[in-house]
């Protein structure tokens, strides 16, 4: 099964890290992750996503387009990036979330993937 | 057809229901991991069984029947849906190689355990497991569920339906966790056999659910579980602990309905057999050299029936079996318990200071073990005043009728 691992994360906590030590070593840990995923076989797709500050909503209400700045909900954590990984079951999939650097500095959320055809 | 054999093949239809259900459901379910599909499924075979036992008679092997028979229905539901991932589902049930006409009850892989694992998944919210397993290890439906847990049968079919979804779609597997998890997620099912069991036990006249007390089925499911996990040591500590429980329950009130602390109990009134049989599951697990809460508990519940034979509950073993849980788990729960052993053993005052070191902790502003201990404690102390105090304010918190009533005598007493 497929299952997306999204990455929520507090965007001010991860800025204050940049060019620190601790930036430094988080984005090690990434790094040594994603290739973890790569080893076993079971890595689809991940990205890190820019700022939520950068991010643009759009809806269309009674046939108008709708385009507002900012992230769909504003909460203390966004949604910072993602993996797709494909492994057996719930559990394998939820262990990976666990080894994941963005568990320790935010929450991830796991959801199977629905496969067409 | 006539009565009598309609009587007949509904009677049949009930035994196999009691000895098999959960098993087909597992059995049917591991392979799709679809919950819902099986117990439509075989309610769906039962139908046919009641409709055809009576006039072809009862088959040789009723549980490979209704297996045969669900299976089809399983199979025939999927090409009606005929979506993606039921296509994966119906060619793992086609290839199945299982002979299921020739398979007595016993041929039948036992898959309970691997559904009692997926039940009681981190994944799936800790309140919904303990019905979910009496709804698919034991066939209660969800209006039977929602009386034992005081929810509407409404709201508990909904939480139902929901949890088996999560467990179709999220890909909860149906599997014994590997020997690193084992033990973490062990706990989780142990604990929800023990919620349904203390759902039970609550109310001394017995939770019901349809004509079966709560917990029996609790027993059930742990006996089920020591059975097929029998070298976990906590599996025989949790089994031991409940039948502990159940060895008193005769004796939990008196001829007139009110309630008996365990100290002032009739020891004739306790089930030796039931005891017999904790100590003997005790001692086993006490062999297997692992050490665990459900054993610590149960450990304590035979320090308390050494009073059968000697008279005295051995309230030196007590209290160091309380240290021992405290050292587990920091919860106040363990301290009010471990108090009063510590009053047994060296007086009032001194399970007082215990209680004192917990009194802080906002979780006992509301909770009424608390409350009714240090009543107990400060009035043999002879501090009136401050036990009266106490005594209202558990009596207060109190939901059971005969433990109100006792509290209120106790009071009564206190002032005369």
């Amino acid at each position: 099964m497929q299952y997306m691992l999204l990455i929520y994360g507090n965007e001010n906590a991860y800025k204050s890290m940049q060019g620190k030590p601790e930036g430094k070593e988080l984005h090690a840990a990434y790094g040594a992750y994603t290739q973890a995923l790569i080893k076993a076989g079971v890595m689809k797709a991940g990205d890190q996503l820019k700022d939520s500050t950068s991010a643009t909503t759009v809806r269309i209400e009674g046939g108008k387009t709708k385009v507002l700045d900012g992230p769909y909900a504003e909460t203390k954590e966004q949604l910072a990036g993602y993996y797709i990984i494909d492994v057996a079951d719930a559990d394998a999939a939820l262990s990976w979330a666990a080894k994941c650097p963005g568990a320790t500095y935010g929450a991830m959320e796991v959801r199977p993937v629905i496969m067409m055809g | 057809m006539t009565q009598d054999g309609d009587e007949f093949a509904r009677a049949a239809a009930e035994k196999v229901a009691r000895d098999s259900y959960g098993k087909l459901v597992a059995y049917l379910a591991a392979r799709t991991r679809d919950v819902a599909a099986a117990e439509d499924a075989l309610s769906e075979a039962f139908a046919s069984a009641l409709a055809e036992w009576p006039k072809g008679g009862v088959p040789d092997k009723p549980a490979a029947w209704l297996l045969t028979v669900a299976r089809r229905k399983m199979i025939d539901a999927m090409r009606r849906r005929k979506s993606a991932d039921a296509g994966a589902d119906h060619l793992k049930l086609i290839t199945d190689e299982l002979e299921a006409a020739n398979m007595q009850a016993n041929d039948i892989p036992d898959e309970r355990l691997a559904l009692m694992f997926a039940c009681a998944h981190p994944a799936i919210d800790a309140a919904m497991r303990a019905p979910l397993m009496l709804q698919t290890v034991l066939g209660f439906d969800a209006a039977a569920i929602a009386s034992a847990f005081l929810v509407s049968p409404a709201t508990m079919g909904q939480r139902l339906v929901r949890a088996k979804n999560k467990i179709k779609q999220a890909g909860i597997p149906f599997r014994v966790p590997e020997r690193t998890d084992l033990a973490k997620r062990l706990d989780a099912v142990l604990e929800a056999i023990y919620a349904t069991f203390a759902e039970g036990w609550s109310d001394a006249a017995g939770t019901e659910i349809r004509g079966r007390s709560l917990a029996e089925e609790g027993i059930w499911l742990g006996r089920l579980v020591a059975s097929l996990l029998p070298d976990e040591a906590e599996t025989l500590g949790l089994l031991s602990l409940m039948l502990h429980a159940d060895a008193r329950r005769a004796a939990r009130r008196s001829a007139d309905g009110s309630y008996v602390p365990l100290a002032e109990q009739d020891t004739t009134l306790w089930n030796n057999g039931l005891i017999d049989e904790a100590e003997m599951h005790l001692l086993a697990a006490s062999r297997l050299g692992v050490i665990g809460r459900y054993q610590l508990e149960a450990a304590i519940q035979s320090a308390h029936v050494v009073r059968r034979r000697t008279g005295q509950a051995d309230w030196a073993a007590i209290e160091s079996l309380y240290d021992a849980l405290a050292g587990l788990d920091d919860s106040p729960v363990i301290e009010i318990n471990r108090a009063i052993a510590v009053a047994e053993n060296r007086g009032a005052a001194a399970g007082l200071v215990v209680l004192d070191a917990v009194a802080s902790d906002p979780r006992l502003a509301t909770y009424q073990p608390y409350w009714a201990a240090r009543a107990e404690l400060l009035a043999r102390k002879g501090d009136v005043v401050e036990a009266d105090t106490a005594y209202e304010i558990a009596i207060g918190l109190e939901s059971d009728p005969a433990a109100r009533r006792f509290l209120q005598r106790r009071r009564a007493v206190l002032r005369n």
